[in-house]
């Protein structure tokens, strides 16, 4: 695809659905506040106060306090960087995980293919949320294991999707060519086939983003992975609950509102991606 | 004999369920295809059985972090952590554990509870009921819904109802089921005044639970015919249960919208029309048939969101089940309770798809004979 008509079919993709636009504009904030996150937010996000416990919103704070007093609008930006890097380096993994096992089973078939997909019906056959909690408990409760098992709960549509994709792929011409001018089986799995293979999958990959951030989310607003008082929105969501039934409501909803707009912004871009790759489905 | 694939009658038959019904009875007179479909599918499930064991034994066991030195606690030293791997039978090679692990399994074993002192098994089957009922009530308000708006919306496309319907897509694709839980509450109990206090099962103040038949609140208080509890556990049950189905709701909704879109466009809906049917008759007894059997495929997906997000919503309603009983364990590092709890929950998981596929094979008589 040449750079222009990248342009041009960004241009179609933005122009057909101005949700696209939006979706892409807060993601660039979110991306923002990850990255700058620190040195964006008005006050320490750590910093707590005995004065100014559960305040409402206001000018000074405009998410309110807290019930420790810290600032909720500080928290929340600090928080990006913890859930989108939770998401995006568990979708990574299992983004490169399952594209490995698929094209090995999709392209070796036999035995390969039998145990590979054996495996990825076993984590297919549990309640996937419940197999997380049950992978981060045993691994042990930290970050790094929600993003493990966050990994191992999408393996599966990863896995089959490139399963599926290299083995219509397998005896192409293109690719019969490839093994007649004396390539190897890994040769051409990852010069000639695994390059076509990989548009679609990036599709999945964005449409699987929210629904990792939903998981992590998740996770940690039952007690798992993050550890207060680390920012994190779960937990953040978990910890403002409990002032709900006495009308502290700005304690729960800022840092739940950051999540929602987190995950329809990914998701909404991951139709835009998909419009954009996939030109038959713009209909 | 079995209807040919694709193949609906034209004449003016018997209610389409009664004519499933038949086709059904007429299949199992005839002998072969269902029984020995429903036989092939629960063999089929031995693998997915195995392969949960296998895999909930090498959460437990075989990865890192040291069970022994848990249960020893801060203050152990080497000697006392030894002591209680040997007891735990932790110091076995894996295979050994294995074994042990299947001997205790088959006599329903699943270890203690750190925190409740009793056998997990006990523990977990004392507070089931309770999920399923929680569940249960979500996933008839999710069918009850989803159905309808989806006929609506396949019928008048782009009309309101189909707008709702995709709104409701991509509203529950992005919202945190624990988070609409909480919004709920804000809005339903503290704003309006409607739900009752958002903690527990029942308003254990003002109202004694049943006496314990099933386990299920408000089945036990229609046994024992005591009116004022069963409104009162239907008032606590609205809230979690309406926030939970939102979710199960979407997925639904979603396929049945498609699968009667398809099959209005089909030509045996053509030739009913031409021919001068009612409507509601062409709706409801030739294109709804065929909504039946993509539902029910979805319906895998919707058990395992709703078993997942089930612990979520138990949470923030302070809803006595297995969900909160595991979150619970999760946050007293309560791994016998996890386990058994994932164990459970996976090999329910198993049975409800078995079940669904069973149902397939009853709505289609075409599944039984692919593959």
């Amino acid at each position: 695809m040449s750079l222009v008509t990248l342009a041009r079919n960004t241009g179609y993709a933005f122009g057909e659905n101005r949700l696209t636009l939006v979706a892409a504009i807060i993601l660039a904030l979110l991306t923002l506040c990850a990255i700058f996150g620190p040195s964006i937010a008005p006050y320490d996000p750590l910093l707590t106060s005995a004065t100014t416990k559960l305040a409402r919103p206001s000018l000074l704070h405009p998410f309110g306090t807290d019930a420790l007093g810290r600032d909720i609008l500080s928290r929340v930006i600090v928080a990006t960087r913890l859930d989108l890097g939770m998401a995006v380096s568990a979708v990574a993994l299992s983004f490169v995980v399952g594209l490995a096992l698929g094209a090995l089973a999709g392209y070796f078939g036999g035995w390969t293919d039998r145990i590979i997909g054996r495996a990825m019906d076993t984590i297919m056959a549990f309640p996937l949320f419940v197999l997380a909690m049950g992978i981060v408990v045993a691994l042990g409760n930290s970050v790094a294991n929600i993003i493990i098992a966050t990994m191992i709960i999408n393996l599966p549509f990863y896995c089959r999707f490139a399963r599926a994709e290299v083995n219509v792929r397998r005896e192409l011409g293109y690719v019969e060519a490839a093994r007649m001018g004396g390539n190897g089986p890994l040769r051409v799995l990852i010069n000639h086939i695994v390059p076509n293979i990989l548009p679609p999958m990036m599709v999945q990959a964005s449409l699987n983003m929210g629904w990792a951030i939903l998981n992590a989310a998740g996770l940690s607003f039952i007690g798992l992975g993050v550890r207060p008082p680390t920012p994190e929105w779960g937990i953040m969501v978990s910890e403002g609950a409990s002032y709900i039934i006495s009308g502290e409501w700005w304690a729960f909803m800022f840092p739940g509102a950051a999540l929602v707009l987190a995950v329809f912004s990914f998701n909404m871009l991951g139709d835009g991606l998909r419009d954009l790759l996939d030109p038959r489905k713009r209909v | 004999m079995p209807i040919a694939p694709g193949c609906v009658r034209l004449s003016m038959g018997p209610h389409p369920l009664r004519r499933a019904a038949q086709a059904v009875a007429a299949a199992m007179m005839a002998g072969e295809p269902l029984m020995a479909f429903v036989w092939k599918r629960l063999l089929g499930t031995i693998p997915s059985l195995v392969g949960v064991v296998v895999l909930t034994f090498f959460i437990s066991r075989a990865l890192p972090g040291d069970p022994a030195a848990f249960f020893a606690g801060p203050a152990a030293n080497a000697a006392s952590i030894a002591s209680i791997r040997a007891t735990l039978g932790l110091d076995r090679p894996l295979p050994a554990q294995f074994v042990s692990y299947i001997a205790d399994l088959a006599h329903g074993n699943l270890g203690r509870s750190l925190t409740t002192g009793q056998p997990v098994l006990t523990d977990l089957l004392e507070r089931l009921p309770a999920s399923l009922e929680l569940s249960s009530f979500a996933l008839l308000f999710a069918i009850g819904i989803a159905i309808p708006m989806g006929v609506w919306a396949a019928t008048r496309i782009n009309g309101g109802v189909d707008h709702a319907c995709r709104a409701l897509v991509t509203v529950s694709a992005a919202f945190p089921t624990f988070f609409v839980g909480l919004l709920f509450v804000y809005i339903f109990y503290f704003l309006l005044g409607w739900a009752p206090q958002p903690l527990g099962r029942l308003d254990e103040i003002a109202f004694s639970p049943p006496p314990r038949v099933t386990g299920a609140y408000t089945i036990d208080a229609v046994i024992a015919g005591d009116w004022p509890v069963l409104r009162a556990a239907l008032a606590q049950l609205v809230l979690p249960a309406i926030s939970l189905g939102l979710f199960a709701l979407a997925p639904i909704a979603r396929i049945t919208r498609a699968a009667m879109l398809e099959a209005l466009s089909s030509d045996f809906i053509r030739t009913a029309r031409a021919s001068g049917l009612p409507v509601r008759k062409i709706l409801m007894a030739y294109a709804f048939r065929n909504v039946l059997l993509p539902v029910s495929s979805v319906l895998g997906m919707v058990f395992s969101f709703l078993i997942g997000s089930n612990v979520l919503i138990e949470q923030v309603f302070g809803w006595q089940g297995v969900g909160a009983y595991a979150v619970a364990a999760v946050i007293a590092s309560d791994y016998a309770a996890v386990q058994g709890f994932v164990l459970m929950m996976a090999v329910l998981y198993v049975l409800l798809n078995l079940a669904v596929d069973v149902f397939a094979t009853l709505v289609d008589p075409r599944v039984r004979f692919e593959g």
